[in-house]
C-alpha cells in the first residue's frame, strides 16, 4: 500500500481531484447546483494544462449527456456530472447510454426534483432514474465519493459489465462540507485506472450505432441482454473494491454493517445521515437495547442476497428513504429491502421512515422515536409502516 | 467485436446480439429488408421512360435499379411505396399498384 497524503477537501474538490487523476479522454457538463463547483475545479485544470481531456461546455445536461455518449461510442473515456434538474433532463439519454453499454461515468451529487424549488439534498433524482440500467453507488462522505470515483471507470470498463456508473454523494452535506480525505499518489491512480480500449472504435471501423428495431423483433431479448449485464456486474464490482483496497487499506463492501450479529432492530439507510444513524445504534447499544446498522453502498445491482442473509435474524426493520415513491406501497430503498426479503419468504415488521426531503435535517430525537417504533414493531405492538418522521405541527405527547 | 449476420436479427437469442447492439459490419443496411411495409408499389411502363433518370435521382431509399445508365426496375426489397417516382416521373411513366403480399 502506497503512502497517502491527507488534503482537507469538500466532497466536490475531491470528485474534481479524482478526475484530475483519472485525466479522462471527454468531460462534457452544464453547471447545476451542488455539482458546479466539480466543474469549476475540473476546468481549472484543464485550463492550466494539468490534464488533457477534451472539456465540452454544452448548453444543457440533455446535450451534455448526448455528448458523452457520442464520445464514449467512438471509443473515447468520457465523464460527465450534474445533480437534479439536471439529471432529470438526461432522463432519455441515461436509457440510451447503458442500451449502447457504453461505460461512461456520471458523478450525482444528490439535490431534490422541484416543485417546490429546492437546491439541498435528498435522493429523488438519483431514485427518479434507478430504473433507466445503469450502476448505481451511494457514499457516506467525500473520501468514499473520491475512492468512488476512482474505480467507477474499473467497473464500467470491465469486459464482463460494460455498463454507465452513476456515483452518488449527498449534496452540500458531503459536496460543500470540508473534511480530511486521503488522497492518492497520482501514478498509484493511473496505474490502477489503466488504458482503456473500447471494444467499438467507430473512428477505426464504420459502426451503426443505436440501429432501429422496426418491428419490435429485439428489444426484448436486447432488454433481456441488459439486465443480465447489470446482475453480473454484482461480482465485478466486489472485485474493484477488493482490488482497490490493495492500493489504498480502504476495504469497500456492498453493504456495511454494524452490531448485526444478534441485532434485534435493524436500521437501513444510505448516504451522509449514515452517521447520525450510527450515532443512535451506538447510543442503543450503550442501553443494551439490540440495534444494528446496514448501510447499502451499492445500491443497483441490488445486492439481494448479501440484504437477505444480513436481515433475516432480526426482528423488526427500519429503513430510511430520502426519497417517497408516491403512491407506492414504500420508498424506493424499503421497496428493495421488502422485495428481498419476501422473495426468500421472510415476512417481518418493516417501519419505512421518509427523511431528509429537500434537505430537511434529521434530528437525532427523531432517529430515536424511529428507534422507539423499532422496539415496539419487535416486540409485536402496533406500528406505522410508513412514516414522515419531520413533519412540523405534529402533536406531541 | 464478433461480426453479425444482420439477416436473422429477428431470431437471435439474447446471446447473439453484438454487445451495445454495436454493428461493426460496414454496408449491412441492404440485407435489412424494408420493403415490407408498403401499400403501393411502383411499375414502370418502358415504353412511355424516357430514360432522364428523375425517379432514380429522386427514391429517397436507392430502390430504382440503374444498369449502364438505364433504369432497368425496382428494388422492391428495400423500395417503401412511397411514390415520390411517380410524382416526379415526367412522362407518367410509373403507376402505384396496390401491393400484393409476395409469397
Ligand atoms: S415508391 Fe418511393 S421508395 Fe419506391 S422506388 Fe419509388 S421513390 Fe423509391
Ligand atoms: S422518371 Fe420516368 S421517364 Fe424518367 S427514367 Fe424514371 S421512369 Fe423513366
Amino acid at each position: 500500500m502506497d503512502k497517502q497524503k491527507v488534503l482537507a477537501l469538500t466532497g466536490n474538490q475531491a470528485v474534481a481531484h479524482a478526475m484530475k487523476q483519472i485525466n479522462p479522454d471527454v468531460v462534457a457538463a452544464y453547471p447545476i447546483t451542488p455539482q458546479t463547483t466539480i466543474m469549476e475545479e475540473f476546468s481549472n485544470y484543464v485550463a492550466n494544462g494539468l490534464v488533457d481531456t477534451e472539456l465540452v461546455r454544452v448548453e444543457s445536461e440533455h446535450s451534455a449527456m448526448s455528448a458523452v455518449i457520442g464520445s464514449a461510442a467512438a471509443g473515447a473515456r468520457s465523464m460527465t456530472a450534474t445533480s437534479a434538474q439536471g439529471l432529470a433532463l438526461m432522463w432519455e439519454e441515461l436509457y440510451i447510454a447503458s442500451g449502447l453499454r457504453l461505460p461512461i461515468v456520471l458523478v450525482n451529487v444528490n439535490r431534490a426534483l422541484s416543485a417546490p424549488i429546492n437546491i439541498h439534498c435528498d435522493h429523488s433524482d438519483a431514485m427518479g432514474a434507478r430504473d433507466s440500467g445503469w450502476i448505481m453507488i451511494f457514499n457516506e462522505n467525500a473520501q468514499e465519493a473520491y475512492d468512488a470515483t476512482i474505480m467507477a471507470f474499473k467497473i464500467a470498463e470491465n469486459e464482463r459489465v460494460f455498463l454507465p456508473v452513476m456515483i452518488n454523494f449527498d449534496g452540500f452535506t458531503i459536496s460543500h462540507s470540508i473534511d480530511a480525505v486521503s488522497i492518492l499518489d497520482d501514478d498509484v491512480v493511473k496505474n490502477f485506472v489503466g488504458d482503456y480500449k473500447a471494444p467499438y472504435n467507430m473512428l477505426e471501423t464504420p459502426t451503426t450505432v443505436g440501429a432501429f428495431d422496426s418491428l419490435g423483433g429485439f428489444y426484448y431479448e436486447f432488454k433481456k441482454v441488459q439486465e443480465d449485464a447489470l446482475r453480473n456486474s454484482l461480482p465485478v464490482i466486489q472485485e474493484v473494491y477488493d482490488r482497490f483496497a490493495e492500493i489504498s487499506g480502504r476495504h469497500y463492501r456492498h453493504l456495511e454493517t454494524e452490531f448485526i450479529e444478534d441485532a434485534e432492530i435493524v436500521f437501513v439507510i444510505m448516504g451522509s445521515l449514515t452517521g447520525s444513524v450510527r450515532e443512535i445504534v451506538h447510543e442503543a447499544r450503550r442501553k443494551g437495547i439490540k440495534a444494528g446498522l446496514l448501510k447499502v453502498r451499492t445500491y443497483r445491482p441490488f445486492p439481494e442476497k448479501e440484504v437477505v442473509e444480513i436481515l433475516k435474524n432480526s426482528k423488526a426493520i427500519v429503513v430510511f428513504d430520502r426519497a417517497n415513491s408516491p403512491g407506492a406501497s414504500y420508498a424506493p430503498l424499503c421497496s428493495d429491502i421488502t422485495n428481498a426479503l419476501y422473495k426468500e419468504r421472510f415476512i417481518k415488521p418493516v417501519v419505512n421512515v421518509i427523511y431528509g426531503l429537500g434537505g430537511r435535517d434529521l434530528e437525532l430525537e427523531e432517529i430515536e422515536e424511529a428507534l422507539k417504533i423499532g422496539i415496539d414493531a419487535s416486540n409485536g405492538k402496533e406500528y406505522p409502516e410508513k412514516i414522515w418522521i419531520s413533519i412540523k405541527g405534529k402533536e406531541v405527547d | 467485436m464478433k461480426k453479425i449476420d444482420i439477416t436473422r436479427i429477428q431470431e437471435f437469442s439474447p446471446e447473439e446480439h453484438p454487445i451495445g447492439g454495436h454493428i461493426q459490419d460496414a454496408g449491412n443496411s441492404e440485407l435489412y429488408k424494408t420493403g415490407s411495409w408498403k401499400t403501393f408499389m411502383p411499375e414502370i411502363d418502358f415504353s412511355k421512360c424516357i430514360q432522364c433518370l428523375y425517379c432514380f435521382i429522386y427514391c429517397p431509399d436507392s430502390s430504382i435499379l440503374v444498369e449502364e445508365g438505364k433504369v432497368v426496375g425496382v428494388d422492391y426489397d428495400h423500395c417503401k411505396g412511397c411514390g415520390i417516382c411517380a410524382a416526379e416521373c415526367p412522362k407518367d411513366a410509373i403507376e402505384m399498384k396496390e401491393a400484393i403480399e409476395e409469397e
